[in-house]
């Protein structure tokens, strides 16, 4: 059989080559001009003395059209959630709308200074305080904070808030009790936070198991950082026994909200007994991911937690306008310069009023109705080793492709060869040979079915044509590339042939 | 519900497919009396026009067509359009983190790009693929030097950005690390003395800025043998990149952290920006943030991934050196385009404009009859002005001729009173200079 007989979501087409960006330099082309001083010009040495720097080592030197042909050819190397589906677990690649990045560029948000005063900030002002009211309104929480840069930094502003509640409370804790499901941030959070670490085991429904969380919470944990949806896309069921076994040894529940595209419009976390959590205004609200940020983690909590957000609180002033108070006696102090990444809370605004209630309702549920879609699609070409209800995505492993030796990671790379974006791969740790896959709701019936079709075809080569999917893939610019090679001796920058050759 | 690609036979197929019969069977696992019954009490759904509309009234209330001084860790320099054209193709900005390196080549290379590019600019040897802005990489600096060093107290200059020092505050609470300040001299830079006598055995790390939150131009090489001779490392935070076109780069540090949001990031009033970790070599492993090397194919073809992993959070959890995982990506893109676009040396005649003018205005105001602080060491872009007047009543009237005037420091350094930070940058006039002068002088 040829590698490429079922595909039909891809062909190959020309792809440029293009080399880096310093091997196309050359001394003395320019991409820049500058507008004639009109102000007498200075001497740098006379100014500087010994600071100044006089050579600018191997900067590269090149024209404009070079510039944009060497940038366009490197993005057509990339797939992306414009090409097609994106199915990664928990990163929900949903579609980036283009009225968001036009608004944000406007003039005006786009300039705005952040020190300049707040009588002429009002309209960014008044952004993130309607971006703030209605995340409020989607969390049913009381209070937020929008500073966090990302996930994680929400997660660490979330958890140093529980810490300074506790220490009000005169004991601030020893212990942060996370699942064996949950993503790497949260332990990486809980030590940045100083907490230790205690794991906490799921059931065979791939739940929170009741028995163990009664077991090991005690006056020493300060909280349970749970997902919920968690990672399996599993909604924790007894979601309000565990916010009460909690809370009745005065401990708290934070939500990390990365699967918060399975809740909205639905179930708010606030309803349900979560102290405080974040959300990923990138993977919920639509802001793009930008081939690894930036992001945006706003942190919302209970009443109880808000004298402690950091510093400043956007509040309305006596005068009618909206300012920053820099003046919280209580405050876990400041996590990020300035007011956080307010060009994605531009996006995120726009997100939810293209949508609005009706729509997010809409989304939510397309989100869900298409992760069920693929799992009764593929649950008799995978093993689905939870078969918990699915909400917004659907963990499946390997199992059953193991013994001809293809792995979940072959599969993935398989998949490149059809088309698609791979799943997420060998996570949650508690699947072996995970394949983890949150559709979104971004997705037409048509693209799902080829999505489809292709993890069918992929299982029965897997059965048929091993050897076919150990050298996928083939459609790409690249093969498998050497990481063992790249961490063992690692090259992190580029040097000039001579200079490599030197060392 | 333009974003949602099906139609309402296309969700009863699907839902009859799955053998559910109602939307509301694929929610039964959230228990019923937790379930909204409710729309969500927000506006309703808004067309393409009135959200382009609302924004369009919103930035009319925020300052356009002002000329500013502001600087003060976020900088006004000119955009060139090739960012905007280049970082809004769908295939970098709608792509996730290079996971699948197959099809990331892209997004590695120009982070590979990135990394060299930084690395020559600072004199490091290392760079990472971004950290979220200055202050947490500052915060996230200090704590790499406790991890390579084994001590746990931290040294930092009172010039740094006060609102660095901050985070770096809040961050350093729940490490166990203490952190002791150093306060300046009159020339602006950081008090040796004090400094020397800060380190002590059990001092990581040593946080200085240069320039400086006053505009000086720090002497890394002394400090940096004050700091080696007692066994810790140096840290120098860079908040004004564009200074790195003319001023010596700190290759005394152990650690450089930037903020590159002056290499065509828009202010944005306050982020997305793009911070920085470059190193040395031999630090790598204790490097927070992701990186890109550079390996072959199974054919031997270059090619670039993500690397060195085992320090990040996904693989080695609580032990990770960090927690982060988003970072500033197609923020490092937009750095990495204007770097391209300046390359060797358009940063420097770029970085001699806004020596130029930031001089201009500070012999301006002096003649005008302002005092300027910190004579006596060389500045890059920003200065220091006190005024008989205070600098908030300068600012409102030099607001009603569309001025943004300098950033008053009495909240900050309540010892300076009436002074201000200045900054010009190549898109500072001569125009707005001069017009400035004149209110300084009263």
């Amino acid at each position: 059989m040829k590698w490429n007989e079922k595909i039909r979501k891809a062909t190959t087409h020309i792809s440029q080559n293009e080399v880096l960006i310093f091997e196309r330099s050359s001394a003395g082309k320019q991409a820049y001009k500058l507008p004639p001083l009109d102000v007498p010009e200075v001497d740098p040495a006379k100014l500087l003395g010994e600071q100044v720097r006089e050579d600018l080592g191997h900067m590269p030197e090149v024209s404009e059209i070079e510039i944009i042909r060497h940038f366009t050819r490197l993005s057509t190397w990339n797939y992306a959630v414009d090409h097609g589906m994106y199915p990664l677990g928990s990163c929900t690649m949903k579609y980036n709308a283009r009225v968001n990045e036009y608004v944000a560029r406007l003039m005006g948000l786009a300039e705005a200074h952040p020190y300049q005063p707040e009588r002429i900030s009002q309209g960014a002002l008044l952004i993130q305080q309607m971006l703030r009211d209605q995340l409020l309104e989607i969390t049913g929480m009381d209070a937020i904070t929008l500073q966090p840069a990302a996930g994680a930094h929400g997660e660490l502003t979330g958890i140093l808030l529980v810490r300074a509640y506790l220490e009000s409370q005169g004991n601030p804790r020893e212990k942060i009790l996370i699942p064996d499901s949950a993503h790497g941030t949260n332990p990486a959070t809980a030590a940045m936070a100083g907490y230790s670490v205690e794991n906490l085991k799921s059931n065979s429904a791939g739940m929170v198991d009741m028995a163990s969380l009664e077991a090991q919470v005690n006056e020493n944990v300060a909280a349970l950082m749970l997902t919920n949806p968690n990672t399996l896309g599993v909604f924790e069921q007894e979601i309000h026994k565990i916010a009460d076994v909690l809370h009745a040894k005065g401990a708290l529940l934070y939500m990390d909200g990365a699967n918060m595209n399975a809740l909205v419009g639905k179930v708010r976390p606030g309803d349900f007994g979560a102290d405080v959590m974040h959300l990923n205004l990138h993977k919920t609200f639509s802001t793009p991911h930008g081939g690894g940020g930036p992001g945006s983690g706003p942190v919302a909590c209970k009443k109880i937690l808000e004298p402690f957000l950091p510093i400043p609180v956007l509040v309305s002033k006596a005068d009618g306008t909206v300012g920053y108070d820099y003046n919280r006696p209580q405050s876990i102090g400041r996590v990020r310069m300035f007011y956080g990444n307010f060009g994605m809370h531009v996006r995120a605004l726009a997100y939810i009023m293209a949508n609005g209630p009706d729509g997010l309702r809409q989304t939510t549920e397309d989100a869900v109705l298409n992760a069920n879609y693929i799992r009764k699609g593929l649950e008799e070409s995978y093993d689905l080793p939870y078969k918990t209800p699915t909400m917004h995505e659907v963990v499946f492993s390997d199992r059953l492709q193991t013994p001809k030796g293809i792995k979940t990671g072959d599969v993935a790379k398989r998949l490149i060869d059809y088309g698609f974006h791979p799943y997420t791969v060998s996570f949650p740790l508690i699947v072996p040979g995970a394949m983890m896959i949150e559709p979104t709701e971004s997705e037409s019936k048509a693209s799902l079915d080829m999505f489809i079709e292709a993890m069918k075809d992929i299982a029965e080569e897997a059965e048929e044509h091993p050897e076919i999917i150990f050298e996928a893939p083939y459609n790409t610019r690249v093969s498998r590339l050497d990481e063992t090679a790249a961490a063992r001796k690692p090259t992190l920058r580029w040097k000039p042939q001579s200079e490599a050759a030197g060392k | 519900m333009r974003y949602l690609p099906k139609s309402e036979s296309d969700r009863e197929v699907m839902l009859r497919e799955i053998g559910a019969k109602s939307i509301d069977d694929l929610f039964a696992a959230i228990p019923a009396e937790y379930r909204l019954k409710r729309d969500l009490n927000i506006p309703r759904a808004y067309a393409e026009s009135e959200i382009v509309e609302f924004f369009r009234q919103r930035a009319a209330e925020s300052a356009q067509g002002y000329a500013t001084f502001l600087g003060a860790g976020a900088y006004s320099h000119y955009r060139p359009v090739v960012i905007d054209s280049l970082v809004s193709r769908g295939e970098f900005f709608t792509a996730y983190t290079p996971y699948q390196p197959e099809i990331a080549q892209g997004t590695l290379q120009s982070i590979f790009e990135f990394q060299t590019m930084i690395c020559e600019l600072t004199g490091m040897d290392v760079a990472n693929a971004s950290m979220y802005d200055g202050s947490t990489g500052a915060a996230e600096a200090l704590m790499m030097a406790a991890r390579v060093t084994g001590r746990h107290k931290s040294v930092v200059a009172r010039s740094v950005h006060p609102e660095y020092r901050e985070v770096i505050t809040t961050y350093a609470r729940h490490q166990g690390m203490p952190i002791a300040t150093v306060g300046y001299l009159k020339n602006g830079r950081v008090d040796l003395e004090a400094l020397d006598k800060a380190i002590d055995a059990e001092t990581a790390g040593v946080l200085v800025q240069s320039p400086n939150f006053f505009g000086t131009i720090e002497d890394v090489a002394a400090i940096g043998e004050m700091v080696h001779k007692r066994g810790a490392l140096l840290v120098v935070s860079i908040a004004e990149a564009v200074s790195l076109g003319i001023v010596k780069p700190p290759a005394e540090a152990d650690i450089v952290s930037m903020e590159a949001q002056s290499f065509g990031v828009p202010l944005g009033f306050g982020g997305p920006y793009c911070g920085v970790i470059a190193t040395r070599d031999k630090f790598v492993r204790q490097m927070p943030g992701r990186l890109v090397g550079q390996t072959r194919d199974r054919n031997g073809k270059r090619g670039f991934v993500l690397t060195l992993s085992t320090r990040e959070q996904h693989i080695r959890r609580e032990k990770a050196t960090s927690n982060i995982c988003t970072n500033q990506g197609l923020v490092a893109l937009m750095c990495c385009i204007f770097m391209t676009v300046y390359g060797r040396e358009g940063l420097k005649d770029l970085a001699k404009q806004n020596l130029s003018k930031a001089h201009y205005a500070a012999s301006e105001f002096k003649k005008a009859g302002a005092t300027l602080l910190f004579e006596g060491a060389p500045r890059f872009n920003e200065f220091v002005i006190q005024t008989k007047t205070d600098p908030y009543a300068i600012n409102d009237k030099l607001l009603g001729e569309r001025i943004i005037g300098g950033f008053p420091l009495k909240k900050l350094y309540p010892e300076m009173g009436n002074a201000a930070l200045w900054c010009c940058t190549e898109t500072t006039t001569k125009a707005s200079i001069d017009a400035a002068a004149k209110e300084v002088a009263l």
